[in-house]
């Protein structure tokens, strides 16, 4: 499986590139449009603030490099602040910043006692989820302040429903999202030991 | 006020090794039992990871900048087999030696001295960085002539500041920091436990996760630093020389009701 870590910016990518390649990929760090393009799946990491993302997202045209992506059902993993992107807007210090429209939702800050929700936490998936195949009572690596507090994408019969996955840090909010080609984690699996390793290999399994 | 911490009660209490690291290799003696190379940071950084270890601390007392290159090169070959967060410290002066730490596969970085002489470091690193990977580790003692009655030193406790931790701390996380390593000189090495007191006070007026640190003898110590407003305990020498383990800890946490992360099971490397 040849995967790409989107690189558009400073952070550690390296333990992204490490945990994929353990968990049997062969990877590519690198913003390359046609690398992006033909890579069996796609990494959106994300760390700092919202806008930041976003304007180095914009930089490299990912935007739509990841539009066309997921147009073609290629799949794609957003990790931490790559998984927050995804929805509509993110609100950070009362500016609200316009996401990449994937999935209906605001990021906004957790509503809890200590911030950053920073260490192991545990996750509450749904019964048919591919991502959390084999993991049973696992604790995953969390840091972040903002989150999405509710999930408004209306179920049809037209189109699967997307498997949501929580976590409570204060209130319950997302923590995983497995959307057609279009999977999505709060938590860090490059940083979440065997049981991280255990949900990025289940996404390599799905890239046919 | 009490807001929902019923239902936060799932993030587990982080227990977390920390290693004095000189050239690329741990110093003050390890004393674990079947290690091939105890100075191996790598190997210990294994060894943690298996006894249920949340988070490493690397601390960097490498003396020579020249020899920085070491430390970079450790960090990057530790980062490419543990797959568990890696902080760490120690000379960072710079961000552009944060940058380099975060890029050798590094996920959090603490400041100290340097961002006493210079505060805006922390601006400028959780700016680029962003405040999750800024962490402020902060040496504090207690003596007369600040308000708190805790003063912040320098130098790894070798010199006093003048300054009120509390002050500090309360400035260093209104510039960005996102975790504060709080390591009491007065309980360091005194095996009788963690500073409740100072933890209390830097809990009454931040609310960013703090470790405490210093003063860790049994595993039982763990639950009133918790009580007393830690998210996570560090300890060095009881762990290195296994007079305590990392799933005593945990499980003196959890016999307390507190919620930890269970060692892994899994099969010998």
């Amino acid at each position: 499986m040849a995967v790409v870590v989107l690189d558009y910016g400073s952070g550690n990518l390296r333990s992204a590139q490490r945990a994929l390649e353990r968990a049997g990929a062969t990877v590519e760090v690198t913003a390359d449009p046609e690398a992006v393009m033909a890579a069996d799946g796609l990494v959106v990491p994300g760390v700092g603030a919202f806008a930041a993302c976003m304007s180095g997202l914009t930089a490299v045209n990912a935007p739509n490099l990841i539009g066309r992506r997921l147009a073609g059902g290629l799949p794609v993993l957003g990790i931490c602040v790559g998984m927050q992107v995804l929805f509509d807007a993110g609100v950070e210090h009362g500016v609200e910043t316009p996401g990449l429209g994937e999935w209906p939702g605001t990021v906004e800050r957790l509503q809890a006692e200590v911030l950053p929700h920073m260490g192991w936490n545990t996750v509450t998936p749904p019964e048919d989820s591919l991502m959390f195949e084999g993991v049973r009572d696992e604790y995953f690596y969390f840091v972040h302040s903002y989150g999405v507090l509710d999930w408004t994408l209306p179920v049809s019969e037209r189109m699967s429903a997307p498997r949501v996955t929580w976590t409570d840090y204060g209130t319950p909010f997302v923590s995983a999202v497995e959307n057609g080609p279009l999977w999505a984690t709060q938590f860090h699996p490059e940083k979440s030991g065997d049981a991280g390793a255990r949900v990025l290999r289940n996404w390599l399994a799905t890239l046919g | 006020m009490d807001l929902g911490s019923a239902a936060a009660v799932s993030l587990a209490v982080r227990v977390i090794p920390c290693l004095d690291v000189d050239g690329g290799r741990v110093v003050k003696g390890v004393n674990f039992t079947g290690l091939r190379d105890a100075g191996d940071p790598v190997e210990l950084a294994h060894r943690y990871d298996e006894e249920g270890a949340d988070e490493l601390v690397f601390l960097d007392i490498t003396a020579s900048s020249g020899e920085r290159e070491t430390t970079y090169d450790m960090v990057r070959r530790t980062a490419d087999q543990v797959f568990i967060p890696l902080t760490v410290g120690g000379g960072v002066r710079s961000v552009g030696d944060f940058d380099r730490l975060l890029r050798a596969g590094a996920d959090k970085v603490s400041l100290s001295t340097a961002a006493v002489m210079g505060p805006e470091l922390i601006d400028e690193a959780a700016l680029q960085f962003g405040s999750q990977c800024v962490v402020l580790s902060v040496d504090t003692r207690r003596g007369p002539g600040t308000a708190s009655g805790f003063e912040v030193t320098t130098h790894g406790g070798r010199e006093g500041t003048g300054r009120d931790t509390l002050a500090w701390v309360r400035e260093a996380v209104d510039r960005g920091v996102g975790e504060i390593l709080l390591n009491s000189m007065d309980a360091d090495g005194t095996r009788d436990g963690f500073d409740l007191e100072l933890i209390r006070a830097v809990r009454g007026c931040v609310d960013v996760p703090i470790i405490a640190s210093g003063g860790a003898g049994r595993a039982e110590h763990a639950v009133p630093a918790v009580e007393a407003g830690a998210d996570a305990v560090l300890a060095a020498s009881i762990f290195h020389f296994g007079d305590v383990t990392i799933a005593e800890v945990k499980d003196a946490l959890a016999a307390a009701g507190l919620p930890v992360r269970p060692p892994a099971a899994r099969a010998p490397r």
